[in-house]
């Protein structure tokens, strides 16, 4: 399968832009992926300004909205607009295909000992899919009737009816294109990554040798196999419903005055549908954070990952519980209440392995000779996001405590923290310890540090105040809190939240700086910059083709034999066999 | 034109920075030494900076609960709603104990093991006791929460509601209708196709049920302690009728019949005065994403005693009449 590509002529095209390079790939997802991430960042300071500071008027906003902002003071259609693109582009483009398509593409052929991937040419067009779908979705907010607005839940139907919202004519029907495409993306790299991973070890790369990264994407990998196809069919019965007159879930509805013929249908179908996926993506956008995690906090604290198989264990068990509790979304759509009890004795089930990863980390880090680096900071502050993010998953996945609290801002502030601190955090420690191996050059650890601490400071003080908003009752996709009295008081709880978030926004400032300068005047790496045993510190620093320039290394041993008695160093790489007498761990 | 001298500022400011950058990193060389090498001094002063963050962390949080405690919606005005409180501050009071055993062992253990190149981590890897005593707590906490849980959600839903007072709440974009059920104590069928005139939900004026309710607009009144049966329509989108002071939420559903049972167990008046809030109003949002004035989509309840209801109700329109 794999040919010899040293006598392939290149050309700009082939080396950088229809690449079947996995290196190269991994590139592409993650340049297009932080541009998205950009446009998204930018977008929710649009509209904190607006809630910190209802009815203002901010020039800003007209310059980026124009006619959606008349004197700066953004319509409350763009307000929906814009949370809706924003969780779009978070949840889909930024941690699924930049977390996964970047870390996936470059990890999984270099730690398990692979030329490339199983297909060079379906990883190809899993990218360009990937980059068509992220064109669709930005020419998407230029359309005049604007861009999908019903949340980026997309619940008809409110987005089956242009009727309802401007944002669900041509913006949703973008939407809607561009997130098919995406979905074909996702199931092209899924089922390249598992193919690999099976076929493609290296000899003495048994399952049980293998990084927690690569078990972490590996499983992510089936998870997306198995729910991503199932938006795809929410979001077809949905265009046939917008498009075709047929009623899967729409049913007895006037709008403006005309009664729909659409009958039978239910909207509460699209939500077990969505969520079906919903909710599985979630662990998709979470276990590869945690996998780099293991991996960074292991290499930092110069000692093996605590529990490996536990560890190992503890993502198959987050995996399959979570194709089972997706109606822990849904508990007040109106669903038969004994459904309610199912979902809720799931969901508080999945709390216990996500627990035991917490101590496992919590004990990696004991006894340790810890080596702070930018990733180890940023994996140290995925723990303790992780952890707080899980606890409040607690309160909402308890049907009876969910009641009060569903879609109010206590639900923003739980899935910011798991999604918006956790998973971001494992992508910027992703980026800043393999950023050697995607660019030979070693990023800025000055800048490192600044970024995470102002990251980490301003990014608990916008989410934490937001559990209190949501127990005083605020509720989610609200244009502005000054039509209730009872919200008053609550202001600037609102204000110093949106401080925080034009702090947050302006660290990520020095993030990009760093990446760009040390991308193209960074200090060259050295091979191994990190003293880690993983395969892919055994390849060249100059990006080759095929990834050996000989033969690809064998395996002996697992991946954590750090500060191993016995040893010359605090760390022996998996290619080093057993010395004489040498216990196996 | 300012625009434009922005631009250029900020293209100039970025070129400094990246001069700066490169000045810091040769002198850093010439004084000998990997610029990006992490040092014992980093690993102390970032060791540091954690255990200091989490000092800052638990501190600020604390304040947080201090000043905005009272913020947060007032004890339930339902009976079921008492029971959630209490099943919100168990769990609450568990997340917290967690909170402040994990994040400070992590943090702390990220400040006591900060690297030195003179030290030596262990070589542990795992210990099969450990994790069977943290997936056995866990598990057990999580039974007891559950079975919790699920109790008072069994009593929330499986409610006798053979003397309940049925209300009906017609959601629409942009407002709320409820619709009583007048001297039958049925509500008419309705439908949207019914829609006619002062008719607004839809009831079926052929049908001897619906020729008696009673519509309600910006205002309506409750009984105090009466069972209630509330139950959701929408015409068009999906709304969400939120009641938090009572602990009820529930979405409408076009095609759908939704509902909920409760007993308000305050008067306005006694929440006027426990709240110390002399404007204080019971209140219904809008609590799902349904278009451009989700965020204004209210109607004030006022919880009444029986005689003052019945008096307000004399006073209402049966459809029929109107």
């Amino acid at each position: 399968m794999a040919h010899d590509h040293a006598h392939h002529e290149e050309t700009f095209i082939s080396k950088y832009v229809f690449s079947m390079d996995h290196k190269m790939i991994a590139k592409q997802f993650l340049i297009t992926g932080m541009l998205m991430g950009l446009i998204g960042l930018l977008m929710s300071v649009f509209f904190r300004l607006q809630l910190a500071w209802p009815g203002e008027s901010f020039p800003i906003l007209e310059t980026f909205l124009g006619k959606w902002a008349p004197d700066g003071v953004m319509d409350p259609n763009i307000y929906l607009a814009l949370v809706t693109i924003h969780g779009t582009i978070m949840v889909f483009f930024v941690l699924t295909a930049g977390l996964s398509g970047t870390f996936s593409n470059l990890l999984i052929p270099l730690q398990i000992g692979a030329r490339d991937m199983a297909s060079g040419f379906i990883n190809m067009l899993s990218y360009w899919f990937f980059f068509a779908s992220s064109i669709v979705m930005t020419v998407s907010l230029f359309v005049t009737s604007g861009p999908a607005s019903a949340g980026w839940t997309i619940y008809p139907p409110l987005s089956a009816l242009p009727q309802a919202i401007p944002g669900s004519g041509m913006g949703m029907t973008l939407w809607l294109v561009s997130m098919t495409l995406f979905i074909a993306s996702s199931l092209l790299g899924a089922l390249n990554y598992v193919v690999t991973v099976l076929n493609l070890r290296t000899k003495g790369m048994s399952m049980t040798r293998l990084p927690l990264t690569i078990w972490a994407f590996f499983v992510t990998a089936i998870i997306g196999i198995l729910s991503f196809p199932v938006l795809l069919s929410a979001a077809l019965l949905l265009l046939f419903d917008r498009s075709m007159g047929t009623s899967f879930y729409l049913s007895d509805i006037m709008i403006q005055g005309e009664v729909l013929t659409n009958n039978g249908g239910s909207p509460v179908l699209f939500q077990h549908l969505f969520w079906f996926l919903g909710h599985p993506e979630v662990y998709i956008v979470l276990l590869p954070a945690l996998g780099i995690t293991s991996e960074v906090i292991s290499t930092n604290a110069r000692k093996p990952i605590f529990g490996y198989r536990a560890m190992v264990g503890s993502i198959l068990a987050i995996a399959f519980l979570s194709f089972i509790v997706w109606g822990h979304h849904m508990f007040i759509t109106g669903m038969n209440p004994f459904l309610g009890s199912v979902f809720t004795f799931t969901t508080l089930l999945i709390a216990i392995p996500s627990a035991i990863k917490a101590f496992n980390y919590i004990t990696t880090l004991w006894k340790g000779n810890i080596r702070f680096t930018p990733a180890m900071l940023f994996s140290i502050g995925l723990v303790s996001t992780f952890i707080t993010g899980g606890l409040t998953g607690l309160i909402l996945g308890d049907n009876a405590l969910d009641i009060n609290v569903h879609d109010t801002y206590f639900v923003v502030a739980h899935f910011h923290i798991v999604m918006g601190l956790s998973a971001i955090f494992g992508m910027f420690a992703g980026v800043y310890h393999w950023f050697p191996k995607l660019f030979g050059k070693m990023m800025n650890k000055q800048m490192g540090y600044w970024h995470f601490w102002l990251t980490f400071v301003s990014a608990y003080g916008v989410f934490f105040p937001m559990h209190f908003l949501g127990l005083a009752g605020v509720p989610r996709r609200y244009y502005s809190n000054t039509a209730f009295p009872m919200f008053d008081n609550l202001t600037d709880i609102n204000v110093l939240v949106t401080m925080f978030a034009i702090l947050s926004a302006v660290a990520q400032g020095i993030f990009m700086f760093n990446f760009i300068y040390s991308a193209l005047r960074g200090k060259k790496a050295e091979q191994n910059p990190w003293k880690s045993n993983t395969l892919e510190w055994t390849t060249p620093v100059e990006h080759i083709h095929g990834n050996w320039p000989g033969d690809i290394p064998e395996v002996h041993r697992w991946a954590y034999d750090y500060s191993k008695p016995g040893m010359d160093e605090d760390f022996v790489p998996q290619t080093v066999p057993l010395q004489d007498g040498e216990e196996v761990h | 034109m300012i625009q434009l001298l922005l631009a250029v500022v900020a293209v100039l400011v970025v070129a400094s920075v990246v001069q700066i950058v490169r000045i810091l990193e040769l002198t850093s060389e010439l004084k000998g030494g990997n610029t990006n090498a992490v040092t014992d001094k980093d690993n102390r002063n970032q060791g540091l900076l954690m255990f200091l963050f989490m000092l800052g962390m638990m501190g600020s949080f604390i304040w947080m609960w201090a000043a905005w405690g009272d913020l947060l919606l007032p004890g339930a005005s339902s009976i079921h709603g008492e029971q959630i409180d209490n099943l919100m501050a168990i769990t609450m009071g568990i997340i917290i104990i967690v909170f402040f055993i994990t994040q400070p062992l992590l943090f702390y253990f990220a400040y006591k093991y900060r690297g030195k190149k003179t030290g030596q981590a262990s070589y542990v890897s795992h210990n099969n006791k450990l994790e069977l005593i943290w997936t056995a707590i866990p598990a057990i906490v999580l039974t007891v929460l559950i079975v919790y849980g699920l109790r008072t959600w069994s009593d929330i839903v499986n409610k006798d509601t053979s003397d309940a007072q049925v209300v009906e709440f017609y959601a629409r974009q942009f407002d709320w209708t409820a619709r009583y059920t007048g001297a039958d104590g049925m509500l008419g069928e309705a439908n949207v196709r019914n829609i006619e005139g002062a008719n607004i939900v839809g009831v079926d004026l052929q049908s001897e049920e619906g020729q008696d309710d009673v519509l309600g607009r910006s205002e309506i009144y409750l009984p105090v302690g009466q069972p209630m049966l509330f139950r959701f329509r929408s015409q068009d989108v999906l709304h969400s009728a939120y009641f938090p002071h009572f602990r009820v939420q529930m979405n409408c559903v076009p095609g759908m019949n939704t509902q909920f049972a409760f007993t308000p167990t305050k008067t306005t008046d006694q929440m006027r005065q426990e709240t110390g809030n002399a404007e204080f109003d019971y209140i219904l949002l809008c609590n799902k994403i349904c278009g451009a004035a989700h965020y204004n989509m209210q109607m004030t309840i006022k919880v009444v005693s029986q005689e003052e209801y019945d008096r307000w109700m004399s006073e209402q329109t049966p459809l029929a009449n109107s």
